[in-house]
């Protein structure tokens, strides 16, 4: 579903961000990409999205190597295309719903894919009903409380029906109640899952598969339960046991 | 947070949960609602700086909008309260500069320039209010709409929108940097002018920052460069009516004053 290629990326040539990165994702997997500071998580996110690197299009920035989602290369010209497969749940919600309810947000992708509002709201209400969130519907963004402005943008992603959803700390800033709330949703959803965070306990709730990355290099790639029992390797990489296994 | 950036934030949102009520004037479309508000304004404008008695009359435009939308008059005087200064300021010379007798009450002399000065401030607090109205009865994404609709180039009014939407989100930097700021500069009044830049520049950064956020969350989800805007509504034979309506009874007002008219019946 998701190929990288031997990328290399890099704002300004000569300060690689991330280098000679080469993982492939199958359908319907869910994977951690996990890492300190500076890692390079965000920026594959974001060049798999096409905010920067050759999807892009920004002059100044270097990039060696190939994505490809399934089976189309992130350029450009199919970018659009791309970005119809993915979707995207930022890490602060507040940027990511800016219409003023929860119903306007979520009509807002819908309606910029060419449907009309009437399919565009039975659209919204079947997904609304199937994450148990149809009271937030007409409510207002800003009086909705975090754990739902957080189910509330996944929502919103997910009425663009993406095969894969990408998703930067989807717990941070949530309470133990909201955060339980938001990895069950997570391991309810059918589609392909990316999430990067620093929760570990949440990535080993979620899923199956973790990416380490240090430097912008892929450090480990292997079974979840396997590289976050791994204490050596997670220390040697700036990173600590999950906190069960601590 | 500061209170008053607090108040700022619950202002701007209580807007948007004024335009959501569900009042017979919230139900006209919006461009019908623009153009009487438009009509209204250059009708207005349009009085004699000596035509008080006449102006008056438009009164009832605001008044029956404020009845039949439920709006409270005192939350659009409470809002309009720092403009509105600056509205009654605009003739506040002319009782010095013009200064010929119009009439007398008693040994009190009304000089023309003491009716300009009132016409003037009546003027701008009655367009003020049209205005507002405008906004408390009607969503920006429907004024938005109603705008392309007519043609205003789409980056003048996807600004419009953005600025409107999060000029609240700009509100909370700003409270955030304040707090940080206050908490390290106890007994110290507001902000010190010699950390204005850097306060202003931080500002800026992270606007940028979340202006970036916002424009990478709506490329994702499909934006193009324009806003479909989900309130958008054709005329109805009512909007029609409530256009034509009002825009007629703007023209009546204007070419009779209607004012001096009761006045006579009155006193006959």
């Amino acid at each position: 579903m998701i190929r990288f290629e031997n990328v290399t990326f890099a704002y300004e040539r000569g300060k690689p961000v991330i280098q000679s990165v080469s993982f492939a994702i199958h359908r319907g997997e869910t994977v951690g990409l996990i890492g300190a500071n500076g890692a390079g998580k965000s920026t594959v996110m974001k060049i798999l999205l096409g905010l920067a690197g050759p999807g892009a299009g920004a002059p100044g920035q270097y990039f060696d190597g190939k994505i490809l989602v399934d089976g189309m290369e992130v350029t450009p010209a199919n970018i659009a295309r791309i970005r119809q497969k993915l979707g995207f749940v930022l890490q602060n919600s507040d940027n990511q719903m800016f219409m003023p309810t929860v119903l306007e947000d979520m009509l807002f992708g819908l309606l910029n894919s060419g449907m009309t509002r009437k399919e565009a709201e039975k659209k919204v209400d079947e997904i609304l009903q199937s994450l148990g969130l149809m009271d937030l519907k007409y409510l207002y963004n800003h009086k909705i409380s975090g754990g739902e402005k957080r189910m509330a943008a996944v929502a919103t992603v997910l009425a663009m029906e993406p095969e894969v959803l990408l998703m930067d700390e989807p717990t941070s800033a949530l309470d133990p109640y909201n955060r339980r709330v938001v990895i069950r949703a997570i391991n309810n959803l059918p589609q392909t899952r990316i999430i990067t965070s620093h929760d570990l306990d949440m990535i080993y709730d979620t899923c199956s598969r973790v990416i380490l990355l240090t430097g912008g290099k892929v450090a480990a790639d292997g079974p979840a339960e396997q590289i976050l029992k791994d204490e050596e390797l997670l220390m040697a990489n700036r990173m600590e046991l999950p906190l069960r296994f601590q | 947070m500061s209170r008053t950036i607090d108040q700022s934030i619950h202002d701007l949102r209580e807007m948007d949960e004024l335009a959501s009520k569900a009042s017979p004037i919230h139900a006209i479309c919006a461009a019908a609602k623009l153009l009487v508000t438009v009509a209204y304004i250059m009708i207005v404008v349009s009085y004699d700086k000596y035509n008080m008695s006449g102006l008056l009359f438009m009164v009832f435009y605001p008044a029956v909008l404020f009845a039949v939308s439920e709006v409270p008059v005192t939350t659009c005087l409470y809002k309009l309260r720092f403009v509105l200064p600056l509205v009654c300021a605009v003739g506040v010379l002319n009782p010095f500069l013009d200064r010929t007798p119009a009439l007398t009450a008693g040994s009190f002399v009304v000089t023309t320039g003491m009716i300009s000065m009132v016409t003037l401030m009546t003027k701008g607090v009655f367009c003020l209010m049209a205005s507002f109205l405008l906004m408390a009865t009607t969503r920006i994404e429907a004024v938005c709409s109603v705008l392309r609709k007519i043609h205003v180039p789409s980056f003048l009014v996807t600004l419009l929108l953005l600025t409107y939407r999060y000029a609240a989100v700009m509100a909370e930097e700003v409270g955030v940097m304040t707090n940080a700021y206050s908490l390290r500069a106890p007994g110290q009044k507001g902000i010190h002018y010699s950390a204005w830049g850097s306060f202003l520049g931080q500002l800026l950064l992270r606007s940028m920052d979340r202006a970036e956020e916002l424009y990478s969350s709506m490329l994702l989800r499909g934006y193009r460069g324009e806003f479909y805007y989900t309130e958008e509504r054709a005329w109805s034979a009512k909007d029609a009516v409530y256009a034509a309506g009002w825009i007629l009874f703007f023209i009546a007002a204007r070419g009779v004053n209607l004012t001096r008219l009761i006045g006579m019946l009155v006193t006959r």
